[in-house]
């Protein structure tokens, strides 16, 4: 297995890491059991991200997907920032080796849990949003069964 | 970064310097068939027995006792394999670990298929066996135990000795696979009571590609390959004979200066594990303080997943391993982490540093100066570590 040069970079030198105290959507998301958590934060103002920082605890490809996901949706608008799906994660990043693709399908679900939690804040509704899946609190407790 | 420091010797180690110059001439010069009858063979006949009885002195056994294999894997398959099919008319119950290789999990897992009984014995937070358990789980349909000398990943050393005298007491055969233990610690089959044991050559400086296995004289074992009559029928094909002969010179090496080799690592070992948790806030040792193998230190630290830090120390020149989940190939992380009672994401953020005698205090030095700044980074980065920060404020 080895990383694309792009993967190593955003590993090595990742962008946006984190914590925005006033951020106006915070999507965690996760799962301690497979060992990757991805919490994203995003400042959104007027309709667009005005910046996005990330906390991710994971592999290789965790981290670098989440770097490239937040490079990706920063000046976007949201539903501009909804494309950013895994696979256009995955493309920016030049590729991910075949068991770390759903390092990526995380960066997404980071992205649109920080979405949905803007959404739930500010009473909107964004179009094409679905609820986030995964309870990352439930989820450490399932970790620990067996 | 090329590598720097190479600390991943429980992986496999280099070919000692002695070993491949004993072992070149058996490529081009005596390169013949050792089943042959002309002059060129004889000196292969000749190495492939003096290899055999290097062997053997090295693990206290007879010289026809050992039959040489293509690795650790194939010597444990065989022993499994060989002993459950020639006794099955005995019984169909075979004993072993949750720790152990998967050349040994997934060969019972095959056996269980087939309709062997395999009872795994959990172990304590060192990763140790209790005697009880074992003695309790041995029924009159036992035919075998197989349990580990020294564990790969946490190096903890079992009581072999008493497990091999409690087998050898209720008439069960004793299988050890000792991959990580020969030419590293002690290993005595007569005095232990070892009736199988698995050994490998490229974890103590001989090529890859060769083992063995030691079958105690009367001990049915059912060869695995048929073909030639090669190895007294146990395992067919040509023998590897550069690879057999540097066995042989490369336990004969690690015996011989065992003790004093066993003390410089034990105190680079103790370093380096005392030193990283002095260093780094909430980590911990996996494995037994003192019943553990001399080169290895295995260390989880909370927050943080193994990949990452393997790969930032790759950058510094550090080759090192982890059990986490993504290095180990599945989701889950190391099951000898796990059978250990270490949660999931503290088995996730393990790290393993393997010496050998390639390592110097100097290399031990440099891995300390860099461990800690490449957890603070890690952590640094980490959710989990946020949410106990913000709890302490």
């Amino acid at each position: 297995m080895e990383y694309s040069e792009k993967v190593m970079d955003h590993f090595m030198n990742p962008r946006n890491v984190g914590v925005i105290d006033d951020a106006s959507g915070v999507g965690l998301v996760g799962n301690a059991k497979c060992g990757d958590i991805m919490k994203v934060y995003l400042k959104i103002e007027n309709g667009r991200i005005e910046d996005a920082k990330f906390k991710t605890f994971g592999c290789g490809a965790a981290v670098a997907t989440s770097s490239m996901a937040t490079e990706l949706v920063k000046g976007k608008t949201i539903q501009e920032a909804l494309e950013v799906t895994n696979k256009a994660v995955m493309e920016a990043l030049d590729g991910l080796p075949p068991v770390k693709v759903h390092c990526s399908c995380l960066a997404e679900e980071a992205l649109h849990a920080a979405l949905w939690d803007y959404a739930q804040k500010n009473e909107i509704e964004i179009e094409g949003l679905k609820p986030p899946v995964e309870d990352v609190d439930e989820l450490h407790h399932h970790g620990h069964e067996e | 970064m090329a590598t720097k420091i190479y600390m991943d010797n429980a992986a496999t180690t280099p070919v000692r310097d002695e070993v491949l110059n004993t072992v070149i001439p058996y490529f081009k010069e005596y390169y013949g068939n050792a089943s042959s009858v002309y002059s060129i063979a004889k000196e292969s006949k000749k190495a492939l027995e003096k290899a055999r009885e290097q062997v053997a002195k090295g693990i206290g056994a007879k010289t026809d006792e050992i039959f040489f294999t293509a690795g650790g894997s194939e010597s444990d398959n065989m022993a499994l394999r060989g002993v459950a099919e020639a006794l099955k008319g005995k019984g169909n119950h075979i004993i072993t670990t949750k720790i152990e290789h998967h050349a040994i999990l997934h060969t019972c897992e095959y056996l269980e298929k087939q309709g062997y009984e395999v009872t795994y014995l959990s172990v304590d937070e060192f990763g140790k066996i209790s005697l009880d358990e074992l003695e309790k789980s041995i029924r009159p349909e036992t035919i075998l135990i197989s349990v580990m000398f020294a564990n790969n990943e946490i190096g903890t050393i079992q009581p072999v000795a008493e497990i091999g005298k409690l087998a050898r007491e209720k008439g069960v055969l004793f299988h050890t696979d000792a991959v990580q233990a020969v030419g590293h610690v002690l290993v005595d089959v007569e005095e232990m009571k070892i009736d199988l044991l698995s050994l490998s050559g490229h974890k103590l400086g001989a090529p890859k590609g060769v083992g063995a296995i030691y079958i105690r004289k009367g001990v049915p074992v059912q060869p695995l390959i048929f073909g030639g009559a090669q190895e007294k029928r146990k395992r067919a094909g040509t023998e590897n004979i550069p690879g057999i002969v540097g066995l042989g010179k490369a336990v004969e090496l690690a015996v011989a200066d065992m003790e004093a080799e066993t003390k410089r690592l034990v105190e680079l070992r103790d370093k380096l594990i005392s030193e990283i948790l002095a260093k780094v806030p909430e980590s911990r040792l996996n494995g037994h303080p003192t019943d553990r193998l001399p080169g290895n230190c295995n260390i989880s630290f909370a927050y943080i997943e193994g990949e990452s830090m393997l790969l930032l120390l790759d950058a510094m020149g550090i080759a090192a391993s982890s059990g986490s989940a993504c290095t180990s190939g599945s989701l889950d992380p190391s099951h000898v982490l796990m059978a250990i009672g270490l949660p999931h994401e503290i088995a996730h953020g393990s790290l393993r540093l393997t010496l050998d005698r390639i390592n110097t205090p100097e290399d031990v030095e440099y891995v300390l100066n860099k461990v800690p700044d490449v957890v603070q980074k890690l952590r640094e980065m980490s959710p989990l570590y946020e949410e106990v920060m913000n709890k302490k404020v």
